[in-house]
């Protein structure tokens, strides 16, 4: 059997170099894939049809099976995230103190669904399963940062904040 | 590294600590980080510095009553401040030595009394990125000691005659399972952390990963000694991007200590961890499912036997446990199955870590010898129900538990009797409600995570928790009918009969329990067509509200 060669880079672009990394690192190996994942979405913010072509390719991973557990798993993504994210958590504990008020508010100020981004293209609206913040709650996260305890006006400041910028 | 140098290694760390005149410890578990305990801490290092006194700070885990947070404890006099703020550094260091901060000071006692920490024994009282402070608290003891000392076999016999259960929620015996995968034939066997907490409302696995990572690979060391493995995964959530760098780091700094890698302490038994990413699916919590997922594929369960212990991973032996069941086993190592045993309750042994959260005065992370009642952990270590409401039910096992009312809150928890009463342990999420939910709506909303989270490979779970959302979904409306609620329940035993994996299994538990516990609330939503706690709005009222609009 010939030695397996990786697929060139699709472009110049640095952030491949991070993802051959992992997949490097894990000498290509297939069970990698969804490490793989991480990294592309991580360095990019979304999964698109190229980079999910190239790490099926890379791994030696059919595209069906790529494509299966890309839309599997909840975390990744396949729409490019908006300029800021608000994810506000909709766990048990926040349900319970009323996660679905703040989901509301920040519905009606954005007049975007869940999961949908502004159009244009400025603030992303999420909800999470959980973010394990479950003592602070309602929980959202701005960003990334927790901010626990939250009344939808703070959070509709939060997003006048990140409107006038 | 032998037992020697670990003992080296502690003395310096206490001669170094000895070194300090006071110590303050400031939590740095995300709900305090949540709080501004990243700026407190600057701020307490530049007040430190100023005052010119010989003061450690230092970042601790959780130290439990998040409520309170952010949380300081000054040592050696174990002062214990709560709310703290930037503001208030410079207090905290000027009292140093004399008179404790009064407006910072908080009675916590009730608090803490009822608790027995074992699993969280160092949980705010080392750094989580410092191994030396883990050695210093007898870490790593309990490896070398059973690598120099103990056979294998040995290990299994403690593990057996302490009687832990798996703490993942199933209480499965821990022995018994680390005396199959050991039995099981082959060169090649796997031990697998199960970190995937996807219970929504509990946070025990998380802390335990943040604030002392060192515990969790010890125990999986341990157990990998037992069963004869030398390769390990720790399975953790993406959602927890904190616990994921601590691991990183305490694997690292274990390897460079020769206490992860090849001849571990001069002995022939090699063993390394990696660590693999979750992407966010809640059936991942299912072994089979994670092991799936593991190799890089969907996470979709199969049926079992073959049991993950004959066949798992790379369909080699693997033993798989929940994270708070490997933070349990270096403490039974070093004080013997016996002293585990002495703690609980006739068939569930030792202590629990719960999280604490909902309608309840301190919420956190509490953890209780076993058959310690419910009231009390509500009531006496909780606080109670604040705002002057009444107490309705507590959730525990979350989407796979079932809700327990205010009439048996004088059960004691164990595995067997949560489960008499249409609950389970779960892992350990404890949501209390009160007047202000809807039991009804709780369920809706267990079920629709249940629908959402379904993966779809068998039809009792995929197709039948849609069926139950949609008659509750009717049921919440005021549209419900006396027999939908007979098709509800005969639907949820078909569920439960004929599902493939746990999830399916029990995603009804929630309907049960509310139905058995709060018939009222559903009777009052078919008959009178309206929410007893005002959650629910009624088809009807919308229509009303639309006329009149």
């Amino acid at each position: 059997m010939p030695a397996f060669t990786p697929p060139p880079l699709p472009s110049g672009d640095k952030r491949w170099k991070i993802v051959n990394g992992t997949m490097r690192k894990n000498g290509f190996a297939r069970h990698a894939l969804i490490e793989t994942l991480h990294t592309v979405q991580s360095a990019f913010g979304y999964l698109d049809d190229d980079s999910i072509r190239f790490v099926a390719r890379s791994l030696r991973v059919p595209l069906s099976q790529a494509y299966g557990v890309v839309t599997f798993y909840h975390y990744f993504s396949l729409k490019p995230p908006g300029k800021h994210t608000v994810t506000v958590c909709a766990g048990t504990a926040c349900y319970i103190k009323g996660a679905d008020k703040l989901i509301a508010a920040a519905e009606k100020k954005l007049g975007i669904g869940q999961g949908q981004t502004t159009w244009d293209g400025q603030i992303s609206l999420m909800t999470a399963r959980c973010v394990g913040a479950c003592s602070r709650a309602p929980v959202a996260l701005f960003d990334g940062a927790v901010a626990g305890e939250m009344a939808p006006e703070q959070v509709l400041e939060q997003l006048e904040r990140w409107a006038v910028e | 590294m032998t037992i020697e140098e670990l003992e080296q290694i502690a003395k310096s760390v206490s001669a170094e600590n000895a070194k300090y005149d006071y110590e303050v410890n400031v939590c740095m578990d995300l709900a305090c980080m949540s709080q501004g305990a990243d700026r407190l801490r600057d701020e307490l290092e530049k007040a430190a510095t100023a005052s010119g006194k010989n003061v450690l700070i230092r970042r601790t885990g959780c130290m439990g009553p998040c409520s309170s947070g952010p949380l300081v404890r000054v040592d050696p006099e174990e002062h214990l401040y709560h709310h703290v703020k930037a503001e208030n550094a410079e207090a905290i260091v000027s009292s140093l030595g004399d008179r404790p901060v009064p407006e910072l000071q908080c009675d916590l006692n009730d608090h803490f009394d009822k608790q027995v920490r074992v699993v969280l024994e160092n949980a705010g009282h080392i750094d989580p990125e410092k191994i030396d402070d883990y050695i210093s608290r007898d870490g790593y003891k309990a490896l070398l000691t059973a690598l120099t000392e103990m056979t294998p076999g040995g290990v299994v016999h403690r593990i057996t005659e302490s009687g832990l259960r798996g703490r993942g929620g199933g209480g499965y015996p821990t022995g018994l399972k680390w005396g199959t995968v050991a039995k099981a034939g082959g060169d090649v066997k796997y031990v697998v952390c199960n970190g995937d907490e996807g219970d929504p409302g509990a946070f025990m696995d998380r802390s335990v990963m943040e604030g002392d990572p060192h515990r969790v690979i010890e125990g999986m060391a341990l157990a990998a000694y037992a069963v004869g493995a030398s390769k390990g995964f720790i399975y953790v959530r993406a959602e927890y991007p904190v616990a994921v760098s601590r691991l990183t780091t305490a694997i690292r700094d274990a390897r460079r200590r020769g206490l992860l890698g090849n001849s571990i302490c001069n002995t022939p038994f090699s063993f390394d961890i990696e660590i693999r990413l979750g992407a966010g699916a809640f059936v991942c919590g299912e072994e089979t499912a994670l092991l799936a997922s593991i190799e890089g594929q969907r996470g979709t369960p199969r049926t079992r036997p073959p049991y993950p212990a004959v066949s798992g991973l790379w369909g080699k032996p693997t033993l798989l446990n929940n994270v708070e069941t490997y933070a349990n086993i270096a403490p039974i190592i070093r004080n013997g199955g016996k002293w585990f045993a002495e703690m609980g309750s006739e068939r569930s042994k030792g202590t629990k870590v719960f999280a604490l959260t909902g309608k309840i005065t301190h919420t956190g992370l509490v953890e209780v010898p076993m058959g310690i009642k419910l009231r009390e952990i509500i009531e006496v270590i909780g606080g109670g129900v604040p705002g002057g409401h009444t107490f309705k039910a507590v959730q525990t096992g979350g989407p796979s538990g079932g809700c327990i009312p205010a009439e048996m809150l004088g059960l004691g928890v164990s595995y067997d009797a949560l489960m008499a009463v249409g609950s389970i342990m779960g892992s350990g999420g404890m949501i209390v409600m009160d007047d202000t939910s809807c039991m009804v709506n709780v369920a809706k909303f267990f079920v629709e995570f249940c629908m959402t989270e379904s993966c779809g490979k068998c039809i009792p779970c995929r197709a039948g928790t849609a069926q139950m959302h949609t008659l509750l979904s009717r049921i919440c409306k005021g549209l419900g009918t006396m027999e939908d609620l007979d098709l509800l329940i005969s639907l949820c035993e078909t569920i439960k009969e004929t599902s493939l994996c746990g999830l399916g299994m029990t995603s009804p538990n929630p309907v049960l329990s509310t139905i058995k516990y709060f018939r009222n609330e559903y009777m009052e939503h078919i008959v009178n067509k309206r929410c007893p706690a005002g959650v629910c709005t009624m088809a009807a009222a919308e229509v009303s509200a639309e006329v009149l609009a």
